[in-house]
C-alpha cells in the first residue's frame, strides 16, 4: 500500500503547470505574480497592512484594504473589501462593501453591504441589501430601499380567532393563547 | 427518529433515569444555544400591521443585532431600522459593577429627538432591568415614539434562574426562533401586568397575548396628540 502511494505522489509535481504570462512572472514568486497580474488587469487592488491613508480614496477597480484609511472612500462602480486587518474611519461609497475588519463611519452601497463574522461597523448603512453575520458587530441604522411593494409585505395575518385580546387598556389576565 | 429513540429508552428504566440525570445539568448551564424550534408570536403581525401604513417608518431595535431581522424589517416595512443593543449596555454596566448608574445612563442613552420613532422592538429587555431602570427606559421610549407609534415588548410571567439573554430571530411574521447567549445575571423578576401598564404611562395597550411559553407579548400604541 505504501509503495503504491509513493509511486503516485511524485507524478503530481511533474504535471506541467498551466501557462503563466511570461513577462511579469519572470522573477517573482507565484502569489506575487498573480497579484501583480490582477493589478495590471484592473481586477483588484490591495492596500497592505502597513499602509495608512488619510484623505480621499476613489477609483474604478475593486479594492481590498488591509491597512488604515481615514477620510472618504469612493468606488461607486466597484467592490470594496475591508480585510480582517483593515481599519477604516471614513465615509464609504461603493457598489458593494464586504466588511471583515473594522469600519467607523457611514456606509452607502448601491448593491449590497455584507458584514462578515468578526467584521464590525459603527455607522449608518444605506443599501438595498444588507447581510450581517452572526458574529458581526453593528451599531447604527440601516436604511434599505423597499425591495418589494407593500403588497408583498405581510398582510398582518389575523391569527386564529381566539388569539387577540380586546384592545382595551387592561389585557385579559387569564387569557391563554398561542404556542 | 428522536421520539422513537426516546420511547425505546423509556422502555428501559435504568436508561431512562440516566437520561434524566444527563439532561438536568444542561438546563441550568448558561451557555449560548440555538433553539431551532419556531415559536409562534401573536403580537409581531400586529406590530407590522401598525407600521405598514406609514411611509418609510423609523424603527428602533433594542435587542442585539440579528442580520436576518434587519433584512426582514427592511423588506417588510421599507423602514429605516436603528439597532441599539441595550442588552450589551446592561452587560457592560454589570461587568463594571456600576449597575446603580443604569437609570441615569438609560435616561441619556438615546440621541433621537422626541416623537421621531414609529416603532420600537423592546423584546424582553425589561425583564433584565431593575425597577428604577425599567421606569426610566419606559419613559424615554414613550417620549421617542410618534403619536400612534407602536412598542412591542415581551414580559416573562414566571421567575427564571437562567442567566441568559435571548436573541429573537424573526422566521416569518408569525414565528420567532430563540437564540440564547450568556448573561451576567438572570431576569430580575416577573412584572405584573398592572405594573407594566403603569410603567408605560402615555401608551395604551393595543394587544396582549399570554403565550404558552409563559411570555406575555404586549403591543403598546402611543396616544394621539
Amino acid at each position: 500500500m505504501w509503495k503504491r502511494d509513493e509511486s503516485v505522489k511524485p507524478a503530481t509535481p511533474s504535471v506541467p503547470a498551466p501557462a503563466v504570462p511570461a513577462a511579469p512572472a519572470a522573477s517573482m514568486p507565484p502569489a506575487a505574480s498573480e497579484r501583480r497580474t490582477q493589478q495590471l488587469q484592473g481586477e483588484n487592488v490591495n492596500i497592505g497592512k502597513s499602509v495608512f491613508i488619510k484623505g480621499e480614496l476613489s477609483g474604478s477597480e475593486d479594492l481590498t484594504i488591509e491597512g488604515n484609511v481615514e477620510g472618504k472612500i469612493e468606488l461607486k462602480e466597484n467592490i470594496l473589501t475591508i480585510g480582517p486587518n483593515g481599519k477604516i474611519n471614513a465615509e464609504v461609497f461603493a457598489k458593494a462593501v464586504i466588511v471583515l475588519g473594522v469600519v467607523i463611519g457611514n456606509v452607502t452601497a448601491s448593491e449590497k453591504v455584507d458584514i462578515r463574522d468578526n467584521g464590525s461597523v459603527d455607522g449608518d448603512i444605506t443599501s438595498p441589501r444588507v447581510a450581517i453575520a452572526e458574529g458581526a458587530h453593528f451599531r447604527g441604522s440601516v436604511d434599505m430601499q423597499r425591495a418589494g411593494t407593500k403588497a408583498a409585505a405581510a398582510p398582518a395575518p389575523a391569527p386564529a380567532g381566539k388569539a387577540a385580546a380586546p384592545p382595551a387598556p387592561t389585557p385579559a389576565q387569564g387569557q391563554k393563547v398561542g404556542a | 427518529m428522536a421520539d422513537s429513540a426516546r420511547t425505546l429508552t423509556d422502555l428501559f428504566g435504568f436508561l431512562g433515569n440516566r437520561r434524566a440525570a444527563d439532561t438536568a445539568p444542561a438546563a441550568v448551564t448558561p451557555s449560548a444555544t440555538t433553539d431551532d424550534v419556531s415559536h409562534p408570536t401573536k403580537s409581531l403581525p400586529k406590530f407590522l400591521a401598525s407600521l405598514q401604513t406609514r411611509e418609510k417608518p423609523a424603527l428602533l431595535d433594542l435587542g442585539p443585532v440579528v442580520g436576518s431581522n434587519v433584512n426582514f424589517f427592511g423588506e417588510q416595512l421599507g423602514c429605516r431600522i436603528r439597532v441599539e443593543d441595550l442588552a450589551a449596555d446592561i452587560e457592560a454596566h454589570l461587568k463594571k459593577g456600576n449597575s446603580d448608574q443604569l437609570p441615569a445612563f438609560l435616561g441619556q442613552r438615546f440621541t433621537q429627538p422626541a416623537g421621531s420613532v414609529d416603532g420600537i422592538l423592546a423584546w424582553d429587555l425589561f425583564d433584565y432591568l431593575d425597577k428604577a431602570s425599567a421606569q426610566v427606559l419606559a419613559t424615554v421610549l414613550t417620549s421617542l415614539l410618534k403619536p400612534e407609534g407602536a412598542l412591542l415588548g415581551f414580559f416573562s410571567t414566571t421567575e427564571s434562574r437562567e442567566s441568559v439573554y435571548t436573541k429573537y430571530v424573526v422566521v416569518d411574521p408569525l414565528h420567532l426562533k430563540y437564540r440564547t447567549y450568556p448573561a451576567s445575571r438572570a431576569r430580575q423578576r416577573a412584572l405584573l401586568t398592572g405594573d407594566i401598564i403603569r410603567m408605560f404611562k402615555g401608551l395604551r395597550v393595543s394587544d396582549s397575548f399570554l403565550m404558552k411559553s409563559n411570555v406575555r407579548e404586549m403591543l403598546f400604541r402611543k396616544n394621539p396628540v
